[in-house]
């Protein structure tokens, strides 16, 4: 049975439908993407996913259970973690309190101490500036503070929405190479990307968006040679 | 002499003010409104403690404690019925209901308690001190002393416990709060309850040193510490702790040495002089809008 499983699900924006009938399944282990132009409802799903955003009908299961009968709150603890869009740091707080507000559902401070260090090991250039304002932080590394912060839950799946955003080319390319390591270390990732080429590439599987639905699925490499999706996403 | 004891009266008003503003300013940071309720709950604290110690004749710590524990649940059940609901409305719904909840509470005082003031069962005070010529009053010192516990109670919770830090992180942005698995209900309700709980005691310090309890005694107050948030940035708790003792210092000042009459006009114009200069406030953040 798959890890994440989403069926039929419907999402409503007032009366404007913004996701019609999207089903899909994440594997233990795997990297999906999700790719797809702006407004296709990539972020949306992720918004439901983690209780942001109400659910008008389908259903979410996540290791057996029911994400949409489960308080927004409680699903951290599940094993979810969200990097959410704009990454959404607390800008006001220090790094270290950011990362603390990560652990926040955890309660064993040896733990959470040991989360710590892999993440200052993952990210060394945080535990540099662990007593600075996260608000001072560059956009790179405040999008390495969020994934950072999402690491300290914990989790068994890690959510993230457009992490290379508004980032020069060389942060992207290590936010890539922490999405692989994050994923080697037996995390499993579900990724929402506008850089379809950078997402297929390090994906296993794929789902391609447009206007609330999948109109495309499959193996990420294959995905990768599909002409519509080449002249649609890949700019080829 | 006349100016130190002045100064003194000035910190005592100031920290009336500043318990008060406190309120205003947690309830703005967590829930980005003004309960322009919050000057009432200091007007109900009184009266609850009025009514366990003058009426029903329970020993004071007990008649103090229970209207501390009141006024908290006051604020719950304010935030709960009154506000809650409006969470997703535009600021003018809120700003409205705010003031109805205001009067409500008002009314509902007169139609119980009646016009008629009542004396407050107990005066607090500590020993007087005696510095050379300057004496420091009894209820002056206590209320410098509750005030500064409760402060850094305050600042200690905020800085230093879990809750604290989930407070200042739906403060700053409640859907991020909540993938961090804050619950952000029981965060609001925590801060309701923190900053009425403030207020009732600050009434009880207030009662216990101008005596008397009735049902409109704590709007005038209430305006007077909500400029004190304002003045010192709203949203900012430091902020409101200074803007309340500044505000205090200014009118005992000003009653002093300018005019009794004017020391009101003299307090709200320094907060339209400080707003045009930092519209922020002393300590608020001007931080530009987030896109």
């Amino acid at each position: 049975m798959a890890m994440l499983e989403i069926k039929d699900l419907q999402v409503y924006y007032g009366v404007i439908q913004a996701l019609k009938s999207i089903s899909f399944d994440v594997n233990q282990g795997e990297v999906i993407a999700l790719i797809g132009a702006n407004g296709a409802g990539k972020t949306t799903i992720l918004h439901t996913i983690t209780g942001l955003v109400p659910a008008k009908g389908g259903s979410i299961t996540f290791e057996g259970h029911d994400l949409l009968k489960t308080p927004a709150h409680e699903i951290v603890s599940l094993g979810m973690a969200h990097v959410p869009e704009g990454r959404r740091i607390f800008a006001d707080l220090t790094v270290l309190d950011n990362l603390k507000l990560g652990a926040y559902t955890r309660k064993d401070k040896k733990e959470i101490a040991d989360t710590l260090q892999m993440v200052f090991k993952r990210f060394p250039r945080l535990e540099e500036r662990k007593s600075q304002i996260a608000g001072t932080l560059s956009g790179g590394e405040q999008q390495m503070l969020a994934m950072g912060r999402a690491l300290m839950s914990h989790p068994k799946i890690i959510l993230m929405d457009e992490p290379s955003m508004g980032l020069s080319p060389l942060f992207v390319n290590e936010i890539f190479d922490i999405i692989k390591e994050v994923s080697a270390s037996g995390t499993t990732v579900l990724l929402v990307e506008q850089n379809a080429k950078k997402a297929l590439s390090i994906a296993d599987r794929a789902y391609v968006l447009e206007t609330g639905k999948i109109v495309l699925s499959g193996d990420a490499k294959e995905l990768m040679d599909d002409d519509s999706v080449k002249k649609a996403y890949l700019g080829e | 002499m006349k100016l130190l004891s002045q100064l003194l009266n000035g910190l005592n008003a100031g920290s009336i003010y500043a318990l008060i503003a406190i309120g205003y300013t947690m309830v703005y940071g967590i829930a980005k409104m003004i309960n322009f309720a919050h000057g009432d709950i200091i007007m109900v604290g009184a009266y609850i403690v009025w009514l366990a110690i003058a009426v029903l004749g329970l020993p004071v710590p007990l008649g103090l404690l229970i209207g501390v524990a009141a006024c908290a649940l006051l604020g719950i059940l304010i935030e709960k019925i009154a506000y809650k609901p409006l969470r997703k409305a535009p600021p003018l719904a809120v700003l409205i209901t705010a003031i109805g909840v205001s009067y409500f509470l008002q009314s509902a005082s007169l139609l119980i308690f009646s016009s008629e003031k009542q004396t407050f069962p107990v005066t607090l005070a500590l020993p007087s001190i005696t510095l050379g010529e300057l004496v420091i009053p009894g209820q002056t010192l206590l209320i410098l002393i509750v005030t500064a516990v409760c402060m850094a109670a305050l600042t200690f919770f905020i800085n230093r416990t879990k809750a604290g830090s989930a407070m200042l992180a739906v403060s700053e942005d409640k859907d991020a709060a909540q993938l961090m698995g804050v619950n952000v209900n029981k965060t609001i309700s925590m801060t309701f309850a923190i900053g009425s709980a403030l207020a009732a005691v600050a009434g009880i310090l207030f009662s216990s040193s101008y005596v008397y309890v009735y049902p409109t005694m704590g709007s005038l107050v209430g305006i007077k510490a909500f400029v004190a948030a304002v003045l010192g940035g709203i949203g900012s708790v430091p902020g409101a702790m200074l803007g309340g003792i500044l505000l205090g210092l200014v009118e005992s000042l000003s009653k002093t040495y300018i005019s009794n009459q004017m020391s009101n006009a003299i307090v709200f114009g320094i907060l339209i002089i400080v707003l045009l200069v930092k519209p922020s406030g002393l300590l608020g953040k001007s931080r530009p809008e987030k896109v």
